[in-house]
């Protein structure tokens, strides 16, 4: 127990709370903008490597590190397209579409890293963000800026949907395509917009594992995030603050565990901890079930015209 | 009593000329032509399947016609678009209606009526024109209230202000008294004559004739797809309507009643089924041979769980159902095997597997019983020729067209369906059981079919009870209801009424009941204390 | 962009759907081939050769085959029944430790049993194993639901997860050298080899036969018809007197039974143990095998097959021209995407309005 508040007090603890936290963040709000709109977006483990080696690649090959955010953030915007086209366009199976993505963008990803370097057994590293000193508030200075665009993108999309047009137009798509369509707004447009936009997100959550979280690409760094993020929008109610939470609260309890299996006492095999985040998702999904107030149209496919 | 004929010189708000539409090899609209005045009301009267809806569809936007073309106020009217629609002025109050359950009556109202680049929503200034217009239309609501939560008319008052919101004045109504009792559908002919007054144009679509001469001015009637004739409704016979409808003279159905009612079949006692909107509270029911006992009542006041109960797909919290003495069983298939024959609401989410053929639907509620499978420990193979035999008899016998039987059963015609469910139910494949069987629940057989359909149908419940079926029809056609029943009960609020004879109720006493008023019968007996009934409540 | 249902799908458009998926598939990846900067043609040319151009390498694809056609009938049976099972991995490794477990040579408390007996029970014990894992989220769905996607995906961590600590503790070989293996199974319990001198086993045949009882069991049974009811239209279903919930657990029983039995036939077959990397994805490419194959028993025999082919064929290829053996998953994951867009192509035609 005392060991337990000993971890607790020690700022370094806090400070990697808030690290492991901004890619799920960007992740879950990625995924529940998507949801939103009605649709399931599978995709976000794959997206998630290959924003991861988009964003490195790019640095590596000498540019910014903001270009490559951007570059990571394009890469998962264009593979929301595809799954727009897919899933919005030709109406298949959303889960297939997702799930082949996943596949897609992770072999993608594994192949374009083993063509660039074929025979490197260490991967190469490059220059990460750097902490922002110059903010003088203890724990946040000790993070990179993409972990403050994190903690203000939540406040800022629960203003987008709840009190902007198009933020409603956005959740009507997901609650009853026919009112939307009836009321003029395409359902079409506003579903690829929507998916276009949280894949960007996923590919910049991706982007912080390379080029803030470590300093290299490596296979299975992703590791499963994609779908704990999944896993926290259900958690959250589809509400983007208490996606913040959820996100924090789960990072409190993964830093936690890596701690403790670090201080040794080791009563428990290291596995047992690591699988702690896995069951804690789990565990939240069914917890929140019952009351899960769910977009009432999501992964319902919709057919214009055929009603 | 018809409107009064419209005043002199009306200009005319929209045109639509030639409008053709074809999908794949079906006209659904041929060349149709028509206008509509400011301050009129146009009745647009068909039967199902008839191109009234396509041809709305096709006003408000749905659909892009393939020929013709549509004039609003004298401007082209850019095909294909609700937005250039909603713009031009034309707003559609859906039959079923188009609203989002879990967001507020502000939001539902307001989406699209700003511009979707604009930052912030003015949400204060809506919701105040929102109870302006609300007032005015006398068509009262609470703006922030969650749509989910709402009864059926004051939902209908959402989706009716939606498009005034929007400052409609062309107003299309698709069939807007399918869900209102007698009274909500007087409160909603008052709101059409308030809209008029302030120079609304409004098409009206029904199948209902004594309503559709009494609301507009002018009636329009579309038969296949083609705009068969035009009338002012004022001198216009409900006969007429018919015979325009359906393209030759229609006799009025000869009420058949009973000749031999025997002993009770069975017996619904105090039940009581779980929360929610559709839930039974202590409903009490007997069901007689050679009888039809029909049940009338607006959807959603617990005809779907009295249903359900006797289908077999839900079970009592209180109270019990009997079958010839026995407690119901509680499987659907060993209530099949005791000759009950259930014709669900709806054919295509619960009547049939769509994706699976039309054979294994056929037997599909029979299949667990040892004539069409072996036991399930040599893995339940089933008898396939004796299977397709069966569906084969029923598709002949009950005339079922489509494809064959090996066609998924979704591609079926809403009325080939209800055949081929009708024959599942009512054909025995046992050569030692009974053909006819000896309870039969119906909800809402002849809902959306068309004119020969509905008479198939109905002659099948009336054979069946001469041949001494206990017949239990739930009908929100009120039509339906008095002309096939024996006996009436009315559902109101998760109670029914007692059972009269149907000569023992008036229009009016049902329309009260449905309502949840007493249901007084005049000059029937006054005992109706014990048996589910309520003291009057306030209609809200 | 529009889809309208064409009134009649000729033959001919089911023939050139699947068709038109592999041209463009190959179209794709002959483009990643030319990025890699090898010439395209020898590449395709020693991918088919090394999947199919001699004996020992048919003999590679159909080992290669025998645990992919058991996963992707597990997916089949599971997703024709609307139940997204993604966790094949971690029930087939579940599958193959309850082998280990039941017929492995722990040194002195090993079942002394007639390989008659023991065999059939190291395959039941794995088809338990697996079964269960999916139960839970099985059960949460019908009863909770909660969507069983994420679960049963969170579930394949905390199985891998799993296995590594028994092998690091209870169940480890002590004679490997401190390398995380499991305890080898016995070796009468061994699956003896059709082709002599290959690494083909019987196990093949064990996957086709069952996919031909799973098959039977879908099409010509009542248990099948609540399975293809059940996961068509629930309510309907329902309605017809189908049980949904004892349909669900079947489905579980069935779906987590044939993943695991992937593992205990690799194990028995292949590996003789059970290591961490047994199983480069088995799980997840049974899904691909299972949609390939339109969710149907002995479609999945075929796409099992045409997967493996790849795999194996991509490791030949890769080790002679230099491409990156992952050219083999982009191939997996494009042709699932053009098949299903391919034969949703099929059955309507595009409008651009």
């Amino acid at each position: 127990m005392t060991e337990l508040l000993d971890i607790l007090a020690q700022p370094a603890f806090w400070i990697a709370t808030l690290r492991v936290a901004t890619p799920l963040v960007f992740g879950t709000l990625g995924v529940l903008l998507c949801e939103r709109a009605g649709v399931l977006n599978l995709g976000i483990e794959g997206i998630l490597v290959a924003g991861a080696f988009t964003g490195w690649l790019t640095v590596y090959a000498g540019h910014g590190l903001w270009t490559g955010v951007a570059v990571a953030a394009l890469t998962g915007a264009g593979f929301g397209l595809l799954h727009a086209w897919l899933t919005v366009g030709l109406a298949l199976s959303q889960h297939v579409s997702g799930l082949g993505i996943t596949l897609l963008a992770t072999a993608l990803s594994y192949y374009g890293y083993r063509v660039g370097f074929p025979k490197v057994n260490t991967p190469p590293t490059i220059t990460p963000f750097a902490p922002m000193d110059w903010l003088g508030v203890p724990i946040l200075s000790a993070q990179t800026p993409l972990t403050l665009l994190a903690l203000l993108l939540a406040p800022l999309l629960a203003w987008a949907l709840y009190r902007t047009p198009l933020g409603l137009a956005v959740r009507m798509v997901g609650e009853n395509p026919q009112a939307a369509e009836g009321q003029g707004i395409s359902v079409a447009a506003t579903r690829t917009g929507a998916l276009v936009a949280g894949s960007a997100l996923m590919g910049v959550a991706g982007s912080f594992l390379t080029l803030s979280a470590f300093n290299a690409f490596f296979f299975n760094m992703v590791n499963g995030r994609g779908w704990i993020c999944v896993a926290l929008v259900v958690f959250a109610s589809w509400r983007p603050g208490k996606a913040l939470l959820g996100a924090l609260l789960f990072a409190f309890f993964d830093a936690l565990q890596l701690r403790l299996q670090q201080s040794g006492d080791a009563w428990l095999p290291y596995q047992v901890y690591l699988m702690l985040p896995y069951l804690l998702s789990i565990l939240a999904l069914v917890l929140v079930a019952r009351n899960a107030a769910y977009p009432q149209a999501l992964m319902k496919p919709y057919r214009k015209g055929e009603r | 009593m018809s409107a009064p004929p419209p005043a002199a010189a009306p200009d005319t708000v929209l045109r639509l000329s030639g409008i053709t539409k074809r999908f794949g090899s079906l006209v659904a609209n041929d060349g149709i032509s028509l206008t509509l005045a400011r301050g009129e009301v146009l009745a647009l009267l068909g039967e199902n399947g008839a191109g009234k809806s396509t041809l709305m569809s096709i006003l408000f936007g749905h659909y892009v016609a393939d020929a013709g073309s549509i004039e609003a106020f004298g401007r082209p009217l850019p095909p294909g678009q609700p937005r250039a629609a909603l713009a031009a002025g034309i707003g559609m109050v859906h039959q079923h209606f188009t609203l989002a359950d879990n967001l507020s009556v502000l939001d539902n109202v307001l989406l699209g009526s700003e511009p979707l680049w604009q930052p912030f929503s003015r949400r204060s200034a809506a919701r105040a024109r929102l109870l302006e217009v609300a007032q005015r239309f006398g068509l009262p609501v609470v703006p922030d209230a969650r749509v989910g939560d709402l009864s059926v008319g004051e939902r209908q008052r959402v989706e009716i202000l939606k498009a005034l919101y929007r400052g409609a004045r062309i107003l299309i109504l698709d069939e807007p008294t399918a869900v209102l009792t007698p009274q909500e559908s007087e409160a909603l002919f008052a709101t059409l004559g308030q809209m008029v007054a302030e120079g609304l144009a409004i098409i009206f679509i029904s199948h209902k004739l004594g309503e559709v001469l009494r609301v507009s001015q002018r009636v329009a009637v579309l038969r296949q797809g083609r705009l068969v004739a035009q009338a002012p409704a004022h001198g216009t016979t409900q006969a007429q309507l018919a015979q325009w409808m359906v393209g030759h003279a229609v006799e009025r159905a000869e009420r058949r009643p009973a000749r031999q009612v025997g002993a009770a079949v069975c017996t619904v006692d105090d039940v009581h089924t779980g929360g929610g909107r559709d839930a039974l509270h202590g409903v009490h029911l007997t069901l007689r041979a050679g009888e039809i006992t029909a049940i009338a009542g607006v959807s959603g006041n617990g005809q779907g769980a009295l249903a359900d109960v006797l289908c077999g797909v839900r079970m009592p919290v209180q109270g019990q159902v009997m079958l010839r003495g026995q407690p119901l069983p509680a499987h659907p298939q060993r209530l099949v095997a005791q000759g009950v024959a259930r014709i669900p609401e709806d054919r295509h989410a619960v009547g049939v597997v769509g994706d699976l053929p039309v054979w294994e639907n056929a037997v599909s509620e029979r299949l667990g019983s040892r004539w069409f499978s072996h036991p399930w420990f040599t893995a339940g193979w089933i008898k396939r020729g004796r299977a397709r035999q069966h569906a084969r008899r029923v598709a002949e016998t009950f005339d079922v067209r489509g494809g064959g039987p090996d066609v998924p059963a979704r591609s079926l015609s809403g009325g080939n369906m209800q055949k081929l469910i009708l024959g599942r139910a009512l054909m025995s494949p046992e050569p030692a059981s009974p053909d006819t069987p000896r309870l039969i629940v119906a909800h809402q057989p002849t809902w959306g079919l068309d004119v020969g359909a509905v008479r198939f149908v109905q002659q099948q419940l009336i054979d069946a009870r001469d041949a001494g079926a206990a017949v239990l029809l739930i009908s929100d056609d009120l039509d339906e209801v008095l002309q096939l029943g024996d006996r009436v009960a009315v559902m109101h609020g998760g109670h029914l009424t007692e059972a009269l004879p149907t000569q023992a109720w008036t229009r009016e006493a049902i329309g009260l009941a449905m309502a949840g008023g007493i249901p007084g019968a005049a000059g029937a007996g006054q005992g109706l204390g014990a048996a589910g009934t309520e003291p009057a409540r306030d209609m809200s | 962009m529009r889809l309208e249902k064409r009134h009649r799908t000729s033959a001919a458009a089911y023939v050139a759907a699947p068709v038109g998926a592999v041209a463009f598939t190959l179209l794709v990846s002959a483009l990643l081939v030319l990025w890699a900067g090898a010439p395209v043609g020898r590449t395709y040319a020693l991918l088919a050769q090394g999947a199919f151009g001699s004996v020992f390498a048919l003999t590679e694809t159909l080992t290669r085959a025998t645990p992919l056609i058991l996963t992707g009938l597990a997916a089949a049976v599971a997703f024709r029944a609307r139940l997204f099972n993604i966790g094949a991995e971690g029930q087939l490794y579940a599958g193959a430790i309850a082998a280990v477990a039941v017929g492995g040579m722990h040194g002195g408390t090993d079942l002394e049993w007639s390989p008659w007996v023991l065999f059939p029970l190291m395959l039941l014990a794995a088809a338990l194993a697996g079964a269960a894992l999916l139960l839970g989220p099985a059960l949460m769905k019908a009863r909770l639901g909660v969507d069983e996607v994420v679960t049963t995906l969170l579930l394949n961590f905390v199985m891998l997860l799993l296995v590594s600590a028994l092998l690091d503790g209870p169940m480890k070989d002590p004679l490997a050298l401190g390398w995380p293996q499991s305890v080898a199974l016995q070796g009468e319990l061994e699956l003896s080899r059709l082709v002599t001198g290959s690494r083909l086993h019987t196990g093949l045949l064990i996957a086709v036969g069952l996919a031909m009882l799973l098959w039977a069991l879908l099409a010509r049974t009542v248990p099948g018809f609540d399975i293809r009811a059940a996961g068509a239209n629930p309510r309907a279903a329902a309605f017809a007197g189908v049980p949904v919930t004892r349909t669900v657990v079947l489905v579980a029983l069935l779906s987590g039974g044939l993943a695991g039995l992937a593992g205990a036939i690799e194990v028995a077959g292949r590996t003789g143990y059970v290591t961490l990397d047994m199983s480069p994805g088995y799980g997840y490419s049974g899904i691909v095998i299972a949609m390939l194959a339109g969710l149907h028993p002995l479609g999945v025999v075929v796409a099992g097959i045409f997967v493996a082919g790849v795999l194996v064929g991509a490791d030949s290829m890769s080790r002679a021209v230099g491409v990156p053996t992952y050219i083999a998953d982009v191939i997996v994951a494009t042709s699932l995407i053009a098949v299903l867009v391919a034969g949703l192509l099929a059955q309507y035609r595009v409008r651009w309005k």
